[in-house]
């Protein structure tokens, strides 16, 4: 019996735009992913990790290729796929229980009222919020709205979570936290989970295995590249780990090499004129006399010795 | 004899900069809120000094009293031997928001600066060094655009050309790159030290990114927490110049100064918010 992964991308292409002034997004992207693997692709703002990530979750189709799920081509949005977005996308007038509630209630049906509320009530408890289920979105900061997107995507039970640069928008000692909290949740339930981001050091802190994406236009998945160290990973301890340093510049290296981001050099003259700056406090004449420009060449300062 | 005719390194100012004991305090409700506490700080010419520290811990509030946009409760800055008491063209400043005109073109907002400061010379002369620095910058071919048609990363990259236009005698970034993906930000940082290598600008840098203050600067300067932010720590960076990302990287120091500085920051991480790092028991191990 041949071997299914849970997710098997196949020469995906994606475009937009009119044809003539098309611009082609993503180009022959591949990309394989077992159960329960916690990998991140690493790439630059507007390289296409959105447009990718979208194809995952059915909300794009790709011009050519297949995104299969289990076997299975996707066509179009399921719970089975759970996305969280960068700008949290929370209704706002429902509450932060309401909000887990109502995805609980779409996927989930035929279970009984009683049942689904402890579902909604378990998740909240994962992502810290229990103390907050009554309060609006605008009552929380961006760190705690991004944890109740969080648990709204867990709370379907998906098979396959997929995170959009979702700590892109908090402070760094907020994503240092939250970082921690998906690796955790990421443990008890071992979940697969695609995790979109531009910062390399927090895919080395939370995933299996880096993909980095070229830059765009035509960005194409790089090299993958294992991440071999031990978990609990500690943020100031990597920095002693032979293996850390080796994923890194492997990643790094990549990313900003010609591989990563295509660069046109071109040969221009320029001129420097040799000007000083004016001492815009003195007065803007001298004896009446407009000033001249003072100028480098005059002010050379020459140490001669004699005899 | 063979004498050498040079300039003597006795005319490298060993404190180009000098703040001594600032203070700044905000008088609010509760009574003074003390934010900066006898800070003092010698840079000399040439130098890339680099404020780390805590988003709040102050940094900032330094960078803008040298800067002359807030004012200094009390203590002393004193540049090239003059006293610094308000905003001027000697100082350039990048913010971390690149704040340009937007009804002005690229070439357009770093004119502005330019024909202020340069107003004795003739105005091609002066479109001379505006392209210059845009070019250097490698936005060569999208100087006539305005800030809406760039992207975050070019908009940035006006604002250090603009920066640099003014032949300034120090520059002054307060988190440059703070807005930028990670990526973006390696690249202009590259940018920036490419334009550093050339004028060799003594600068000032507030940023609470370990990777671009090893890259960047000479000596890094780490702040406590605020309020009442003083000198924690100061780290001198022995990496060569010209300076190599991937150079930089494989030098046997770099990971040990990174976790010293990483370090830095854990301990003065706000206490207030408390952090779920994973916590002692495998730190111990790991450090003995």
């Amino acid at each position: 019996m041949m071997h299914t992964p849970l997710l098997e991308i196949t020469n995906v292409s994606k475009g937009f735009g009119l044809p003539g002034s098309r611009s082609e997004v993503l180009r022959d992207i591949n990309l394989t992913i077992e159960e329960g693997e916690f990998v991140a692709i690493v790439g630059y703002s507007g390289a296409g990790k959105t447009t990718l990530i979208s194809m995952i979750a059915g909300l794009l189709k790709p011009d050519h290729g297949t995104v299969k799920l289990r076997g299975e081509i996707i066509t179009e949005p399921g719970p089975e796929r759970g996305v969280v977005f960068q700008n949290y996308s929370l209704l706002p007038w429902l509450t932060v229980a309401e909000n887990v509630q109502l995805a609980v209630d779409q996927v989930f049906p035929n279970w009984s009222a009683e049942k689904r509320r402890e579902q909604v009530a378990k998740y909240l408890a994962m992502v810290n919020l229990t103390a907050a289920t009554a309060k609006l979105p605008r009552e929380l900061s961006g760190g705690m709205r991004q944890r109740v997107s969080v648990a709204r995507a867990l709370a379907m039970e998906p098979k396959i979570l997929l995170l959009d640069e979702p700590l892109g928008a908090l402070d760094a000692l907020t994503r240092a936290t939250l970082q921690d909290e998906i690796v955790r949740i990421w443990e008890q339930e071992r979940r697969t989970v695609v995790l979109i981001t531009n910062d390399v050091d927090e895919g080395i802190l939370t995933a299996d295995r880096i993909i980095p994406l070229s830059a765009g236009p035509g960005a194409t998945l790089g090299p993958s590249v294992t991440v071999d160290i031990a978990r609990p990973r500690n943020r100031k301890e990597l920095n002693h780990d032979v293996g850390f340093k080796r994923v890194r510049k492997q990643v790094l290296d990549y990313l900003l090499g010609p591989g990563g981001r295509q660069k046109t050099i071109v040969n221009r003259k320029l001129t420097l004129p040799d000007l000083l700056p004016e001492d815009l406090d003195a007065p803007r004449t001298l004896f009446g006399a407009k000033r001249i420009p003072r100028r480098r060449s005059e002010e050379k300062l020459e140490t001669v010795e004699i005899g | 004899m063979n004498e050498i005719i040079a300039l003597p390194s006795s005319k490298v100012r060993r404190n180009y900069l000098e703040l001594s004991q600032l203070n700044k305090t905000y008088q609010s409700p509760k009574g003074p809120a003390v934010i900066v506490n006898d800070f003092n700080l010698n840079i000399a010419e040439g130098e890339f000094v680099t404020l780390i520290g805590h988003s709040g811990c102050g940094k900032s509030t330094v960078l803008s009293m040298v800067a002359g946009l807030n004012d200094v409760t009390s203590g002393g800055m004193v540049l090239a031997g003059k006293e610094v008491t308000g905003p001027g063209p000697d100082r350039g400043v990048v913010f971390q928001s690149p704040s340009l005109l937007p009804w002005f073109t690229a070439l357009e907002n770093v004119m502005l600066g330019v024909n202020q400061v340069f107003y004795t010379a003739a105005k091609s002369e002066r479109l001379q060094i505006a392209e210059y620095y845009l070019s250097v910058v490698g936005l060569a071919d999208a100087m006539h655009k305005r800030p809406a048609e760039l992207s975050q990363g070019m908009r940035q990259r006006v604002g250090i050309a603009r920066a640099f236009a003014l032949s300034p005698k120090m520059l002054l970034l307060d988190e440059p790159f703070g807005m930028l993906d990670s990526l973006t930000r390696f690249e202009l940082q590259a940018v920036l030290l490419d334009l550093w290598r050339r004028q060799r600008i003594t600068a000032l840098m507030v940023t609470h990114d370990v990777d671009e203050a090893l890259y960047l600067s000479d000596r890094i300067v780490c702040m406590t927490d605020g309020p009442e932010a003083e000198v924690g720590d100061i780290v001198e960076v022995p990496f060569d110049r010209p300076r190599d990302r991937v150079a930089v990287m494989e030098h046997p120091e770099y990971y040990k100064l990174r976790a010293r500085l990483i370090e830095f920051l854990e301990v003065h991480a706000h206490h207030k918010k408390r952090l779920n790092f994973p916590k002692p028991a495998d730190v111990k191990t790991a450090a003995a």
